[in-house]
C-alpha cells in the first residue's frame, strides 16, 4: 500500500519535555487511513540540506478533525528545524507507511523513549472490546511527562526507572512477569531501544505471550525503494523495515 | 482518479519521447537502479506506464546477496552515502519470479547487472537477455575478484573486455554504467565504445565516508559508501560534458538530478537521457514532477522535441 504525499498544515507544535515535542498536523488523507504502528515520513524543509525525510511514528490521528499527531525528539538538524514550525506553516508529510500493529483483546504495551509514541497511539485508539496496560521505561523522573500523555486514555500506566526515582527500579522487564501472571494478556507490543525490546520479547516468549516489536532503523526512502533499512529475518529471509515493518512478530526479527 | 492506482491515467507529452539505442521511452527520465525498487513499489505514486521513461531495476548479481551489515545509509550535506552492498535475490530468481509481474506496466526495463568476473558478466547478460528486458545496464563499479577486488571500472582495458564479453552474448542494447572514481572517465567511455557498447550511463556514486564523532567510528557499517544526490551534481555534469566530446555513443546522465532544470542541464551537457535516484528517495512522485517541468520547458521554448537540446552547450 502506498502512502499519500500531503502538504500538511501545522495545527500545534509544543515542547512537552526537555527535548521532546508534540505536533498536530492537518493531513486528512493520512488521518483517515492511518493505523496504529504506522509512520509518517516528514520532509522538514524544501531544501537539499536536510535532504531525506525523517520517519516518525504516529502518536495519534483523528479522522474527524483530519489531523495526525507526531511526538518527536530533537536529535539533529532535521528535528531541530521542526521545532521552529508554528501553526499555519506547511509540512510535507508522506504516509501512512509501513505495516501496523495487529491489535488484540488484552494487550501489554511496553515503551521506552520516543518508542512510547506508538504505544500512546494504540492506547488512544482501542477498538470495542480491546483493553491494554502500558509499562513505560524511563531513565529517571525527568521523563515522567510521557506518562501524563496517557491521562486521556483508558489504559493503566506502570512506570519503571533506571534509578528508582519513580515507579519500580529497573527496566520494564523487571515488572513484566508479575503483570503477565496476574492478567490474561493476549499480546505484548513494544517499541523503544533495541536492547529493551529484545528483553521484552524474551520475557514474552518465556511466558508464552505473542509479541510484536516496532523496529527503528535509518531509512532512505521509507517506501521500499532503496533497501537502506534492510534487516535479517528468520530462516534467511530479508525484510525492509520501512515496508515489511516497522512492526514485526518478535520471532521474525529477534532470533 | 485514485492516487493509489495511477496506471494509465496520465497522457505523456509526445515532445518528451526519445529513442535511446532503439529503446523507445515516453520521456527521457529513467528511474536509477537501487532507488526505485523494481518499479511496482512506486505504482501508487507515479503512473509507471506514462510518466516514467524507463526503469533500471535494483542491481542484480549472479547469486542472491543480503548486502552489507550495519548502517547502510547516511545523510551528508546535500547528499546521501550508501553501502547497501547490492542486496538482491539473484538474476535467475528475478527472471522467474519478479519479471513476470513487471510486464504489466508499459515501461522499458533495464536490467542492471554486476558480477565478480568477466565470465560471470557474460553469464548475467545471457540470463537477463529475455523477453521483457529492453536493455542491459552493466555496473562496472563492483570489485573484480580476479584482480584483488579492484573495481572493473577503473581500468579501460578491463572495461573493454567486460563490454566485449557482454556484447558477444546479447542482442539487447548494452549500456555500461561508469564509475567516477577514476582519473580520466573519457578513456573509460572510449573503452566501452571500442568494446561494442551501445551507450554509457554516468556517473555512479562517488566513494566517500562519514564519521560519528561521539562513537569515534565511521557512520557506515562498510566504512566507505557511495555518495549521490545534489552534492555530486556539478561533478557529474562536468563528466557528462567531457564524455560527450570523447565518444559517439549516447549518454545517460545522472547525479543529483532533483528538478526539471537539473535534467535539462544534463541534456545540454550531452546526455540523451537522464536518470533520477535520490530525488525519488526524497519524494516518491519526483519523476512525474520532473517530467512535468521538462514538458513546461519544451513548451516555453516552443521546441519540437526535448532531443533538440542534447549537447546544446557544445554548439554555442
Amino acid at each position: 500500500m502506498s502512502g499519500y504525499v500531503e502538504q500538511g498544515e501545522v495545527v500545534r507544535n509544543e515542547q512537552i519535555g526537555s527535548d521532546v515535542w508534540v505536533m498536530d498536523i492537518h493531513a486528512p488523507k493520512q488521518a483517515a487511513e492511518a493505523k496504529v504502528g504506522q509512520f509518517c515520513n516528514v520532509r522538514v524543509a524544501d531544501s537539499t540540506a536536510p535532504l531525506l525525510r525523517r520517519p516518525i511514528s504516529y502518536a495519534g490521528f483523528d479522522a474527524e478533525k483530519g489531523t495526525i499527531t507526531l511526538l518527536y525528539r530533537v536529535v539533529g538538524k532535521g528535528t531541530e528545524i521542526m521545532t521552529h514550525l508554528v501553526p499555519g506553516d506547511t509540512l510535507d508529510c508522506l504516509g501512512p507507511l509501513g505495516e501496523p500493529f495487529v491489535t488484540s483483546k488484552n494487550m501489554l504495551l511496553v515503551g521506552g523513549g520516543v518508542g512510547i509514541a506508538p504505544m500512546l497511539c494504540i492506547s488512544s485508539h482501542l477498538k470495542e472490546g480491546e483493553e491494554a496496560q502500558v509499562i513505560l521505561g524511563f531513565r529517571n523522573e525527568s521523563e515522567t511527562f510521557w506518562a501524563d500523555l496517557f491521562n486521556d486514555t483508558p489504559v493503566k500506566v506502570h512506570i519503571t526507572t533506571d534509578d528508582g526515582s519513580v515507579g519500580t527500579k529497573g527496566f520494564p522487564t523487571a515488572i513484566m512477569p508479575d503483570l503477565i501472571n496476574a492478567n490474561a494478556f493476549t499480546s505484548v507490543m513494544t517499541c523503544g531501544p533495541t536492547p529493551m525490546m529484545k528483553g521484552v520479547a524474551q520475557v514474552a516468549k518465556d511466558l508464552n505471550v505473542p509479541c510484536q516489536v516496532s523496529l527503528e532503523e535509518r531509512m532512505g526512502c521509507g517506501t521500499g525503494g532503496c533497501l537502506g533499512c534492510g534487516c535479517d529475518g528468520a530462516e534467511g529471509k530479508r525484510y525492509k523495515v520501512c515496508k515489511d515493518g516497522p512492526v514485526f512478530p518478535a520471532e521474525e526479527v529477534f532470533f | 482518479m485514485s492516487e493509489r492506482d495511477l496506471n494509465n491515467t496520465v497522457t505523456p507529452n509526445p515532445k518528451l519521447a526519445i529513442d535511446y539505442c532503439g529503446i523507445k521511452m515516453k520521456n527521457p527520465i529513467i528511474a536509477a537502479s537501487g532507488t526505485f525498487g523494481n518499479g511496482p513499489e512506486y505504482a501508487g505514486y507515479v503512473d509507471l506506464s506514462n510518466e516514467v521513461g524507463a526503469i533500471s531495476v535494483k542491481g542484480l548479481t549472479p547469486k542472491g546477496r543480503h548486502g552489507n551489515r550495519g548502517t547502510r545509509i547516511a545523510e551528508t550535506p546535500s547528499g546521501v552515502l550508501n553501502c547497501i552492498g547490492l542486496e538482491n535475490p539473484g538474476a535467475e530468481y528475478f527472471v522467474t519470479d519478479i519479471l513476470p509481474d513487471l510486464k504489466k506496466y508499459d515501461v522499458p526495463l533495464l536490467a542492471n547487472m554486476s558480477a565478480g568476473t568477466i565470465e560471470e558478466f557474460a553469464w548475467m547478460a545471457e540470463t537477463l537477455s529475455v523477453d521483457g528486458i529492453a536493455g542491459l545496464e552493466v555496473n562496472v563499479s563492483c570489485p573484480n575478484v580476479e584482480c584483488e577486488g579492484m573495481a572493473f571500472g577503473v581500468d579501460p582495458k578491463v572495461v573493454e573486455q567486460v563490454t566485449k564479453a557482454v556484447r558477444k552474448v546479447t542482442d539487447k542494447p548494452v549500456i555500461v554504467k561508469l564509475s567516477p572514481n577514476v582519473t580520466d572517465i573519457v578513456e573509460i567511455a572510449k573503452a566501452v565504445e571500442a568494446g561494442g557498447g551501445d551507450g554509457v550511463s554516468l556517473i555512479n556514486t562517488i566513494l566517500g565516508m562519514a564519521i560519528d564523532i561521539h562513537r569515534r567510528q565511521p557512520v557506515l557499517g562498510n566504512i566507505y559508501g557511495g555518495l549521490s544526490g545534489p552534492a555530486v551534481k556539478p561533478v557529474a555534469l562536468r563528466m557528462v560534458h567531457q564524455v560527450y566530446k570523447g565518444v559517439n555513443i549516447p549518454i545517460m546522465g545522472l547525479g543529483g538530478i532533483m528538478t526539471g532544470t537539473d535534467a535539462i542541464e544534463f541534456m545540454m551537457a550531452g546526455a540523451q537521457a537522464v536518470q533520477v535516484g535520490v530525488a525519488t528517495m526524497v519524494d516518491p512522485t519526483a519523476i512525474s514532477r520532473i517530467a512535468r517541468e521538462m514538458s513546461e520547458y519544451v513548451e516555453q521554448y516552443n521546441l519540437n522535441s526535448i532531443t533538440d537540446i542534447v549537447g546544446a552547450v557544445h554548439k554555442a
